[in-house]
């Protein structure tokens, strides 16, 4: 019988533990009205969901705070999610989950291209409007797609950015995230497509690396290019994780102005290489603005302003008023704007911004 | 009685290091076939980069053999080296002044309360190692998502003092090499001649004699687990010194490459086995790996392939020349 | 050993029946689906949580012969390589023009023949332990798949295929159907046949059931090539689910059926475990994860909550058999 009662006593305890843990829980996603009056006030309120590619991310992190942002503009609820992995199984078992909310909206950074088709069909035809940022899905899996830039404008402008770092001849690598990131694939080809410019005759891009966006993967991987390539003149790396791992590397082994970095990363990773020359300037766009287009776009989407269809237009808060074109791959989408380009001028403004 | 006993002392040593010469003659085609594709591979600037990049995970490795000893496992070690390292961060960007040191002594202090709790888990409850690093490890990582708040401390926020530990050279040598190197002394000292040391061993190869005669095995097991977290502590300022910064997946599935390389270099999984000879074999042909691949100048869809043969190549090598060598004993004794 | 378990069978006793690891398993189920009930309106619906169930039951087909790898004292890590290398190996030959009907075999066929390699090494080189091998194989199984599909995905399967992961049988999804029927597979090899006892007699002492007849080295395996077979089972529910494949789906999946499978109450130390813990720890994890994700629990909270309750469930029991020995020894 004691046993019995320490058992039990034991049970208490862990569903004590759980209960406090729930309970703060809405407090961490944000403004999230306990669930039962949550489901009273369905009508009143819409609920709008974001799901980003994994937690703990900086970018990600900015992204939803201007989703949220745009939503309690709005006077609706936001619902902010976020894998404790980048994978796209475990986003579509959010999915799956927001599904059984009912939630109006759910936007999302997907993790893969195809994979998520199936589940966002699913919640289509439940009558959830999907649409996709950041990190787009294909064409049947969204209603629109609300990119951060032009991808074709994204690879050529760092093609640009290291020709006119290294005088325009030399030989030229790219350090990117892993091998299976659609993002950066796509921008990897339009900086091939650029690269076939008579202009660039001169640069050579030697290798593609991938870096895998773990930091010592990335800096291995800069070292050997380094190593390899005695002549390398520029390394390009169009993500974040990368670009700060070569930027360490440049330092440490005081390459400045010898080897010549530029790509895309938060402003707040490499100030201090954009401070000390290893890279002259670098590019990004604005993760809150991002969020904040994205969530303008979801209230749009389910009020029924806009269909996703080309030629719409919806009103975006502090952006103004933006247009659905269409999209390269064939679906549709929203452009936020041009790449925007950081060097020693501004990063301080924009270092501790995101 | 005492002419046999030494005889049998020289056999067993005998064996022992043939152990680990198969993994050493593997090291060293391994070395020759990379020089061979890539003559950059064997130059003064590659080899610091290689050992500079490979001191971590040898620190590591020191922790995780003593745990692997006793018949444990440790996953939790990735998780508790982004938690120390991202507290540390956090603390030296709030007082750019603080000394280095006094980061490191923060940073070992966090791993092991860490290691500690592991430990008791362990030795006290009774839990089987991998649950209880398994839960812990989930544990950790939510905390250091949690301390983080989502962001990451990034290099113009953290004080050229604390960049510089991983940078800076002591005697000559790098500081992350050195005191790697220093770990390595000691705890060759601490294992090899110390009465604790020795009973970590005695809890590994027969938990029931070990505990028939005298040792504390509840207070070897924490111990041993607060050693481990405590140089995965020291490992995460040293992490995110060297690179400049913390993030909350810091080290995600390190503990799988910590674990490769205790196993490669001999130490068993069984328990009661594994030297610091041994492990620093197996953080060099992990090191090795890791920077020889990318030089080889393959197609990036090939690497992970061929790591893995490659560390299936090596420890089959190695069970193949210990066979070999054992057999060899065997007749040597028959005659 | 053998004798033991049978000895143990007849000596009914209906308070050390109520006192055993399962009952506490199922008190935790229903404690959780309490607690869920009461945090989420949208909780207590059978559609909701029939759907749920495929959204985890996917790995759950490696946790049943991964349980007779634990059993056994080994491990297996290279479970969720399997998965990955199968899908691709069935994608690829399938948009190269084979009926999917086949591609599917080969897919089973080849998560089988990963098993049997490591199972294979394992008995032949007895000197390294199931962690290496596996993690070995672990890396050359996703390895390869990464150098067969390069960046790409590759998918277009034809529409009943989604039937597996997406389809019903009047409102029960199909693949929890699939599930219980492996379950009781499994469940009857285990505890209702020689070779179940094998696997136990294995995991309780290798060498003394080695001497007393028993063919170790086939059992094991035997058993890792089932490890493998499931993983391809699961790579052809998860494919399905995903309507195409990568060479990096299922990262991490080892973890977590293994988490699973301890968490039900099988000794990673050898020996010990029931399939009936098992699949009920697969459904705690699976609906607790779920009910969290409903109210919108932040994946930092969720990784703690679960950490916990690994750690909180397993210390449980622990208490109590040391008060017994105590009892015992006094």
């Amino acid at each position: 019988m004691k046993k019995m009662l320490a058992i039990l006593i034991c049970l208490v305890m862990v569903l004590t533990v759980f209960t406090g843990c729930s309970q703060s829980a809405p407090e961490e996603t944000g403004g999230q009205e306990a669930p039962v009056e949550a489901g009273d006030a369905t009508e009143a309120k819409q609920r709008h969901a974001i799901i980003f590619k994994n937690t703990g991310n900086p970018f990600g992190e900015k992204m939803m705070e201007g989703f949220k942002t745009a939503i309690e503009e709005l006077g609706h609820e936001a619902i902010l999610r976020a894998p404790d992995q980048p994978t796209a199984e475990a986003q579509i078992q959010m999915i799956e989950e927001l599904i059984a909310q009912q939630v109006d909206s759910i936007a999302l950074a997907a993790n893969d291209y195809d994979a998520l088709q199936p589940v966002l069909t699913r919640a289509m035809n439940q009558g959830i409007t999907v649409l996709t940022l950041d990190s787009t899905t294909n064409p049947d899996s969204r209603m629109v797609h609300i990119n951060q830039a032009d991808p074709e404008r994204i690879g050529r402008v760092q093609i640009e950015a290291v020709y006119d770092m290294i005088g325009g001849e030399g030989e030229i690598a790219v350090l990117s995230a892993t091998s299976q990131a659609a993002n950066q694939n796509l921008w990897i080809e339009w900086m091939k497509t650029e690269l076939e410019d008579p202009k660039y005759d001169n640069m050579e891009l030697v290798r593609v690396a991938y870096g895998d966006d773990l930091r010592d993967k990335s800096v291995s991987e800069t070292e050997a290019l380094l190593q390899s390539f005695p002549n390398l003149k520029g390394i390009i790396a169009p993500t974040t994780v990368g670009i700060a791992a070569a930027g360490r590397v440049l330092t440490d082994q005081g390459l400045q102005g010898e080897v010549h970095l530029t790509g895309l990363g938060l402003p707040s990773e490499m100030a201090a290489y954009i401070e000390n020359g290893v890279c002259e300037w670098m590019y990004l766009w604005n993760p809150i603005d991002l969020g904040y287009l994205g969530g303008y776009a979801s209230y749009a989407l389910v009020e029924g302003t806009i269909t996703g269809a080309v030629g719409d237009t919806f009103d975006a808060g502090h952006l103004g008023a933006k247009e659905v074109i269409e999209a390269s791959d064939g679906g549709t989408e929203v452009m936020l704007g041009d790449p925007f380009r950081f060097d020693a001028d501004n990063i301080n403004e924009w270092k501790d911004v995101y | 009685m005492l002419k046999r006993n030494i005889q049998n002392m020289m056999k067993a040593e005998n064996i022992s290091k043939f152990r680990e010469l198969g993994l050493l003659v593997f090291i060293i085609i391994l070395t020759v076939a990379v020089q061979i594709r890539n003559p950059r591979f064997l130059t003064v600037s590659n080899l610091t980069n290689m050992i500079t990049n490979t001191a971590i995970l040898s620190i590591l490795a020191v922790g995780m053999m003593l745990v692997i000893i006793t018949r444990g496992i440790d996953l939790s070690i990735g998780a508790t080296l982004a938690l120390s390292g991202m507290i540390s961060a956090l603390t030296v960007s709030a007082n750019p002044d603080m000394h280095p040191i006094l980061v490191i002594l923060i940073g070992i202090l966090v791993g092991t309360v860490c290691g500690l709790i592991v430990g008791v888990l362990v030795g006290k409850a009774g839990i089987l190692p991998i649950i209880a690093s398994l839960g812990m490890m989930n544990v950790f990582r939510g905390l250091t998502f949690m301390v983080s708040g989502g962001s990451w401390v990034s290099a113009h926020q953290m004080p050229d003092s604390f960049q510089s530990i991983s940078t800076s050279k002591v005697m000559g040598i790098n500081t992350l090499v050195f005191i790697a190197i220093v770990i390595y002394i000691i705890f060759y000292y601490f294992i090899n001649h110390t009465r604790t040391g020795r009973q970590i061993y005695a809890v590994g190869s027969n938990p029931d004699s070990a505990k028939i005669s005298g040792i504390n095995i509840d207070k070897i097991l924490i111990m041993v687990y607060g050693i481990m977290g405590s140089l995965a502590g020291l490992s995460g300022v040293l992490w995110v010194s060297k690179f400049a910064s913390a993030q909350g997946d810091t080290a995600m599935g390190y503990e799988l490459n910590v674990i490769a390389a205790c196993v490669l270099g001999g130490v068993s999984i069984a328990g009661g086995s594994g030297k610091i000879s041994g492990i620093i074999l197996g953080s060099l042909l992990l090191g090795i790996l890791h920077n020889a691949l990318p030089l080889l100048l393959i197609s990036p869809f090939w690497q992970q392939a061929i790591q893995g043969f490659i560390i299936l190549g090596a420890v089959l090598i190695n069970v193949l020349v210990k066979r070999n060598a054992e057999r060899k004993n065997l007749v040597r004794r028959n005659i | 050993m053998e004798k033991r378990i049978i000895t143990n069978k007849k000596q009914f006793d209906i308070k050390s029946f109520f006192l055993q690891w399962e009952w506490m398993l199922v008190l935790i189920f229903i404690l959780i689906n309490i607690m869920n009930a009461n945090f989420s309106p949208y909780y207590l619906n059978t559609n909701n949580l029939l759907n749920a169930t495929m959204a985890f039951l996917d790995k759950a087909f490696i946790v049943l012969p991964m349980a007779f790898v634990i059993i056994m004292g080994d491990i297996d890590i290279s479970v969720g390589s399997t998965v990955a290398l199968s899908a691709v190996v069935m994608a690829v030959l399938y948009n190269a023009g084979l009926p999917m009907g086949l591609a599917m075999m080969i897919c089973l066929l080849v998560g089988a023949t990963c098993g049997f390699i490591n199972g294979f090494l394992i008995t032949k080189y007895k000197e390294l332990s199931a962690v290496i091998v596996t993690l070995a194989t672990m890396t050359i199984y996703r390895g390869i798949a990464y150098v067969i599909l390069e960046n790409q995905a590759s998918g277009g399967f034809p529409m009943w295929f989604s039937y597996l992961g997406w389809g019903y049988v009047g409102k029960i999804p199909f693949m929890l159907i699939a599930f219980a029927i492996c379950a009781v597979i499994y469940g009857l090899l285990l505890h209702k046949t020689t070779f179940g006892r094998r696997v136990f007699a294995i995991g309780n002492n290798d060498t003394a059931s080695r001497f007393s007849g028993v063919e170790v080295d086939k059992i094991k395996i035997i058993v890792f090539t089932l490890a493998g077979l499931m993983a391809s089972v699961t790579a052809l529910f998860l494919t399905s689910r995903m309507g195409s494949t990568r060479p990096n789906v299922a990262m991490g999946y080892e973890l977590d059926v293994i988490a699973m499978v301890v968490l039900g109450g099988v000794s990673t130390a050898g020996g010990k475990g029931r399939m009936i813990g098992t699949i009920l720890s697969i459904f705690i994890i699976g609906f607790l994860r779920y009910g969290l994700g409903l109210i919108n629990t932040s994946a930092q909270v969720l990784l703690i909550i679960i950490g916990m309750l690994l750690i909180f469930s397993v210390m449980i029991p622990n208490i109590k058999f040391k008060k017994r020995k105590k009892a015992k020894e006094a």
